[in-house]
């Protein structure tokens, strides 16, 4: 193990690191913000609200993230409307392209655990709140949205991580996020193993600093004060 | 839209086929160490514990494109040295063989929770009464909890299962000819890549749905005789 070279490459894999969080972070909380409406739509008695919802999650979580990502930066520009559009610049950007992907992905899966976590608000706390004269609106917002959001919190840090993960598709449209700035310096120096076992360091520390994260999150939101039913 | 698809349909159904088999394979490795990895977790030997800590650990922090990678590009100098000393200098690792491997080692890592769940459900009076009746240590395990395990991990496994459908795609990027290859393929020579990718698209979503379909037979079939639990 060179480890010289893999100190002398810590700084660009570092850079590396930053574009992954950045992508992962705009991803996630932008997913969330879709995957709400969505979420509350797949809750819904009615089949033709269910249906949209339903085939955009279908699609979304039965085809590899990698196939979305190239439909959006490659398959985008067959369409000369695309092409002409206003919204050419970001589209044939990479790091767009992969934001876009990413956010869609991802807020497919954040739109199934949010329905499971209102699904799993107990019903007797829904009717309660109507029963105080709270109107439907007002249920949602302060009672079922809070409460979803305590039983969802642990499934959402592992969309999360799972995120992280995911990114490293991202260097597939030459985006150096810490995948892509591995392959980049490899094509270099031919040391495959060491910047490979250094960005594979990086991805652990993320992961474990997430999870301590997602951890304080959840005393802080008190989440295991609310399991006990 | 061209509904022929200028000439490129029987290489994408031979590219569904490598990923239905590459899938498969992957799926048979993956349970082994699964299995493996659930064992040496439970194990009353602290060492083989430690192992299994370590390897779902490490295994699972890391992005799966990485191990595609790191298997296929990293293993180059060591299968070189091993051909030599085997007497075959040119040895190397085929894309499906490191796929198979990562996708496996992957699976694995996700599956050795899976197992050891189940594993936990089993009750300790069930091991003790095989004991007492005389049963070996390996009977205990292949006839008594191997059997009932696979009823409890069956949902979890099949979760994985489409996860690991859909990871087959990372090895495209590695060349092997599997269905995400043969259509960026039909893209460069069509210049239609909208199109080819959204055949990909319903291929990928159609393996889903018969997966699916599959995982639910088997576990209908490895339910016999147990009232689902109603929560």
């Amino acid at each position: 193990m060179n480890w010289e070279l893999i100190l002398k490459y810590l700084p660009r894999l570092a850079e590396g690191a930053w574009l992954t969080l950045e992508l992962v972070g705009i991803a996630v909380v932008v997913g969330l913000l879709i995957a709400i409406p969505l979420g509350l739509a797949r809750t819904s008695r009615h089949w033709y609200v269910q249906a949209v919802p339903y085939s955009y999650i279908f699609f979304f979580r039965g085809t590899p993230l990698l196939l979305q990502l190239f439909l959006v930066y490659y398959g985008l520009a067959q369409f000369d409307a695309v092409r002409q559009g206003p919204l050419w610049p970001y589209l044939r950007d990479p790091y767009w392209c992969a934001l876009i992907a990413m956010t869609m992905h991802t807020s497919a899966y954040i739109a199934e655990i949010i329905r499971g976590a209102i699904q799993a608000v107990p019903t007797g706390e829904v009717e309660a709140a109507r029963a105080l004269g709270m109107s439907r609106r007002q249920t949602i917002w302060h009672v079922v949205l809070p409460r979803a959001a305590r039983i969802g919190l642990p499934a959402y840090s592992n969309e999360v991580i799972l995120m992280l993960k995911a990114s490293s598709l991202a260097s597939t449209v030459t985006l150096l996020e810490l995948t892509g700035m591995a392959r980049t310096i490899i094509a270099r120096t031919y040391m495959p193993v060491e910047i490979f076992f250094a960005a594979g360091l990086f991805y652990l520390v993320m992961t474990f600093v997430l999870v301590q994260v997602f951890r304080l999150l959840e005393r802080w939101l008190r989440v295991d004060m609310l399991q006990g039913r | 839209m061209n509904f022929d698809l200028y000439g490129f349909g029987p290489a994408l159904l031979a590219g569904t086929w490598m990923t239905i088999q590459l899938a498969l394979t992957s799926l048979v490795v993956g349970l082994m160490l699964g299995l493996l990895g659930a064992l040496a977790k439970t194990s009353p030997y602290r060492v083989l514990r430690w192992l299994g800590d370590a390897y779902s650990t490490l295994v699972r922090g890391v992005p799966e494109l990485l191990w595609v990678l790191l298997i296929f590009y990293g293993t180059v100098g060591a299968v070189r040295a091993l051909g030599e000393m085997i007497g075959q200098p040119d040895l190397e690792l085929s894309p499906f063989a490191a796929g198979v491997l990562a996708l496996g080692l992957c699976f694995g890592s996700y599956a050795t929770e899976v197992f050891r769940g189940a594993l936990l459900s089993i009750p300790r009076g069930q091991r003790e009464a095989g004991l007492a009746l005389g049963l070996s240590r390996k009977r205990i395990f292949t006839q008594l909890v191997l059997p009932q395990m696979w009823r409890v991990a069956l949902p979890g496994l099949g979760n994985l299962f489409m996860i690991l459908m859909k990871d087959t795609a990372l090895v495209s990027v590695i060349g092997l000819n599997e269905v995400m290859r043969q259509a960026q393929i039909a893209v460069t020579a069509s210049k239609q890549p909208f199109t080819f990718f959204m055949v990909a698209a319903v291929i990928y979503l159609t393996l889903t749905v018969f997966s699916m379909l599959a995982l639910h037979w088997f576990e209908k079939r490895a339910n016999r005789g147990f009232g689902r639990s109603r929560a």
